[in-house]
């Protein structure tokens, strides 16, 4: 079992994953601004989950992390998205 | 057989475990909220204007970095720069608390235009306006909670540090303790679009 | 527990003295009898309220017991055998006592989250029992806190919920425990593909444990807060769906029926084989079969929800998915019977328990499907149906697979034999009794006797008093099982490290096992199901 990934990430790799995410958050907030109705919501929520992915890879090091890691985190929020979709089995169609 | 005794992968591999749990948790709260949108369009729109987005914003602001800082102070510790990661950590501990007082205000101008759960002035408003703020109390404060959590468990990795019980070779502490106050930031990263800026 | 006082290695190798050697050692066998123990008095108390509510109902009116107290009764009892027997009992106690050892290893991956895990279980259960005696009385919504009556009634409630909520975190604590043993603590050799499918099992009631009862956690969090702070997400006089509290709480509930029946599978898995001397039938099949069951398991939660009111095209696609479910359940019953097919079969108690688990969980599983069936379901909805379905699927399913459990690796825990025929007649008394008990439930559920009601029509008198009269053969049947069983855990016979010429790992160690479960390093020299000269093999005698 040494199987240990010991992978130190850079200050400078950091930096620049942080200084996209106060991008991306400059950005959901411009696009906030326009009317773009229904799509504001999937607007918001595509840069969400886009700023989402950078923390759990760089922040969070999945990136350097085993499959089992990446599997489980994924199956994680397969999970979540169909309980969120089958509950609108319900409430879409009422 | 004495494979038990310390390992690395199997501690950072249980806490993901629990970050999945913490996950599914504000997850149940997810899927009241996409249910409620879904309900209620106009209303949530209209109560989220009154939401202020510099509070929202600058609470993004802190949080994000105080994740750089935690990420760094990662790095740190395996450089074996004792010093610079307790500073790190330090900071990433200030942060957590310019998040928590930023907070305290805004709930607390909130409470001054008499609207929190179950007050007459939220009662007269439109019924989706209701449980727009009533899912922002729940959710924010859920979220509030794990923050204060976050804040003690880098308190006591930060004496760890200090004793060096956390060092260059054994700083799964750290990394989980890490990882706990990512998957704060990584609610807060949903949370701050669906309430401040829904439109 | 100082019964437990004998000259035996784990029982006996005591950091502290007295109690405290058990209820602060992070041995994984203590914490697991330790579970058992304590589930097992939960049960007793369980059974009892059982009784006393089937004695309520043999006549209609007034039997002994006014209303309100029968409604606290279904309560406590469904919430005292659900969150504090069913769940945990057959991983927290037999997963805990023979995971590790099945793959070869010391402990589990986190020794004190797991002693920490019965901490909790103890500190949710002091809760719950709070909640009866304190406020304005035991909570009287039925275990399953449905909203708005939870959030409105004086009793008290709000305690009780947060005693589930700490269960379901004690419940958590274990789930993540096993997954990271048995990804990370494996013997070497321990492929995927060898390990015993009692690993297997639990390998997937700990994917639904962490991934679905956090959402149980934010449910029962709700009630509490809705009854402190009156939010209203569940109120329609602010705007709230109550229909949604329904489908949060059966996200968990549904899946969590998995919990219950996926570990009392994996016994009987293991059980079948040895006593039919032959390899398991289709290995793989039963493997992939218990990780299916969870994932499909977890999608079917509003089949719970034909007649709330929500949308026809969510019942009718619900309804679908149920029927998926049966699929994986019916391969599993299948290799079991397979496994029999042309084998070598000696009637012991434990392959009494499994045998009665096939027939009574394909009843439960069977009825599954009238009530899964959207269209029949509108008709039994509510009924005794329900009742007797649930019943057959959880006692005769779990509880039946726990008694399997005890009677199988009680020679293992304690280094004993209990005495064979009095577990016999105790098994047939179980057996008769709990039919009688629950087969009529199934016809006045037919015939339209509500469920959870204090008074009836005249018409059911009849299947009230042959259930209630199978309630006492019920009682005397356990009654008998655990006197034989408590008895030889002193003064039975002694047996060597392997009374059933089982294959897997467990029976490799001597009878109990020592603290670190191994005397020397173990080998893997057969599958967990290969039989041939296990007589001779000199690990295994």
């Amino acid at each position: 079992m040494s199987t240990e990934s010991k992978h130190i990430v850079s200050y400078k790799t950091f930096i620049i994953v942080w200084a996209l995410l106060l991008f991306l958050t400059a950005v959901t907030v411009w696009v906030a601004q326009i009317n773009l109705g229904f799509l504001n919501v999937v607007a918001a929520l595509a840069v969400a989950t886009t700023k989402a992915c950078i923390v759990i890879l760089f922040f969070m090091h999945l990136k350097y992390e085993n499959k089992l890691f990446k599997i489980s985190v994924f199956m994680t929020f397969l999970v979540l998205a169909l309980f969120i979709g089958f509950t609108f089995f319900d409430v879409a169609y009422r | 057989m004495s494979n038990i005794h310390k390992d690395y992968l199997g501690s950072k591999f249980g806490m993901w475990l629990f970050l999945f749990t913490e996950i599914l948790l504000f997850g149940g709260l997810f899927i009241l909220y996409s249910i409620y949108l879904h309900k209620y369009p106009t209303e949530f729109h209209l109560a989220g204007k009154e939401l202020n987005v510099y509070f929202g914003g600058g609470n993004t602001v802190a949080l994000v970095t105080s994740s750089l800082f935690m990420a760094m102070s990662i790095s740190a510790i395996q450089k074996d720069d004792k010093k610079l990661a307790i500073t790190f950590l330090s900071i990433t501990l200030a942060l957590a608390f310019v998040f928590l007082t930023n907070k305290y205000f805004e709930w607390g101008a909130k409470f001054h235009h008499g609207i929190y759960p179950d007050s007459p002035a939220l009662l007269e408003r439109p019924k989706g306006e209701i449980i727009f703020f009533g899912l922002y109390f729940v959710m924010t404060g859920l979220h509030g909670i794990h923050v204060i959590i976050g804040a003690i468990i880098i308190i006591y990795t930060l004496f760890m540090l200090k004793y060096e019980k956390v060092n260059k070779d054994d700083f799964v502490l750290l990394e989980n303790a890490g990882l706990y106050w990512h998957l704060v930031d990584l609610i807060w990263i949903y949370l701050f679009p669906l309430f401040y800026l829904i439109l | 527990m100082d019964k437990n006082s004998e000259v035996i290695p784990f029982l006996n190798d005591n950091k502290y003295p007295g109690i405290f050697g058990w209820i602060f050692s992070t041995d994984h066998k203590k914490i697991g009898l330790l579970y058992m123990y304590s589930t097992l008095i939960l049960f007793i108390i369980g059974v009892i309220i059982g009784l006393l509510i089937r004695i309520e109902l043999i006549a209609p009116g007034k039997t002994i017991v006014d209303p309100q107290t029968y409604n606290a009764f279904f309560t406590v009892h469904g919430v005292i055998m659900i969150f504090l027997f069913v769940i945990p009992s057959i991983p927290a106690a037999f997963g805990n006592l023979f995971l590790p050892i099945q793959i070869g290893a010391e402990d589990v991956a986190f020794p004190k989250l797991n002693l920490f895990s019965w901490w909790l279980y103890i500190i949710g259960l002091i809760l719950i029992l709070f909640s009866l005696f304190t406020g304005k009385g035991a909570p009287d919504t039925g275990w399953t806190f449905y909203v708005p009556f939870s959030e409105f009634t004086t009793t008290n409630v709000s305690v009780a919920v947060i005693g589930v909520f700490i269960l379901g975190f004690s419940s958590i604590l274990t789930g993540l425990n096993f997954i990271t043993t048995v990804h990370r603590l494996r013997m070497p050799e321990m492929k995927w593909m060898k390990m015993p499918l009692f690993v297997w099992a639990l390998y997937a009631t700990a994917w639904i444990q962490v991934l679905a009862t956090p959402i149980l956690g934010i449910t029962v969090l709700l009630i509490f807060v809705e009854r402190m702070f009156g939010i209203g997400l569940f109120d329609p006089a602010k705007g709230g769906d109550p229909i949604l509290y329904q489908h949060l709480f059966w996200i968990y509930s549904h899946p969590a029926v998995y919990i219950m029946v996926v570990p009392a599978m994996g016994v009987i898995t293991e059980i079948i084989p040895v006593f039919a001397r032959k390899h398991i039938f289709g290995y793989k099949a039963i493997a992939f079969s218990s990780l299916a069951i969870a994932f499909a398991g977890s999608l079917v939660w509003a089949h719970h929800m034909y007649t709330s009111g929500m949308s026809d095209t969510a019942v009718i696609i619900f309804s679908f998915l149920t029927f998926i479910v049966a699929i994986p359940t019916a391969i599993k019953v299948f290799n079991w019977v397979a496994t029999l097919y042309k084998g070598s079969i000696i009637v012991e108690p434990p392959l009494l328990f499994a045998l009665s688990f096939i027939f009574l969980f394909s009843i439960g599983g069977l009825t599954g499907l009238i009530l899964g069936a959207a269209g029949t379901d509108i008709h039994v909805h509510d009924t005794y149906f329900v009742v007797g379905h649930f019943h057959y699927t959880i006692f005769g399913g779990t509880g039946f697979g726990f008694f399997g459990a005890m009677h199988y690796w009680f020679p293992k825990i304690y280094g004993r034999m209990y005495n064979k025929r009095i577990a016999t007649i105790a098994w047939a008394l179980l057996f008769i009794g709990f039919n009688i008990l629950y087969f009529p439930m199934l016809v006045i559920g037919m015939m339209g006797m509500p469920r959870r009601y204090y008074d009836y029509l005249p018409q059911y008198h009849t299947g009230h008093i042959i259930s209630t009269v199978g309630s006492w053969i019920l009682a005397v049947g356990l009654i008998i099982m655990f006197y034989n069983l408590f008895k030889s855990i002193k003064h039975g016979e002694k047996v060597g490290k392997n009374p059933w010429e089982a294959a897997t790992l467990e029976w490799t160690t001597p009878s109990p096992p020592p603290t670190l479960n191994f005397v020397s390093e173990p080998k893997l020299t057969r599958g967990p199901y290969d039989y041939k000269g296990v007589e001779e093999d000199e690990q295994y005698s």
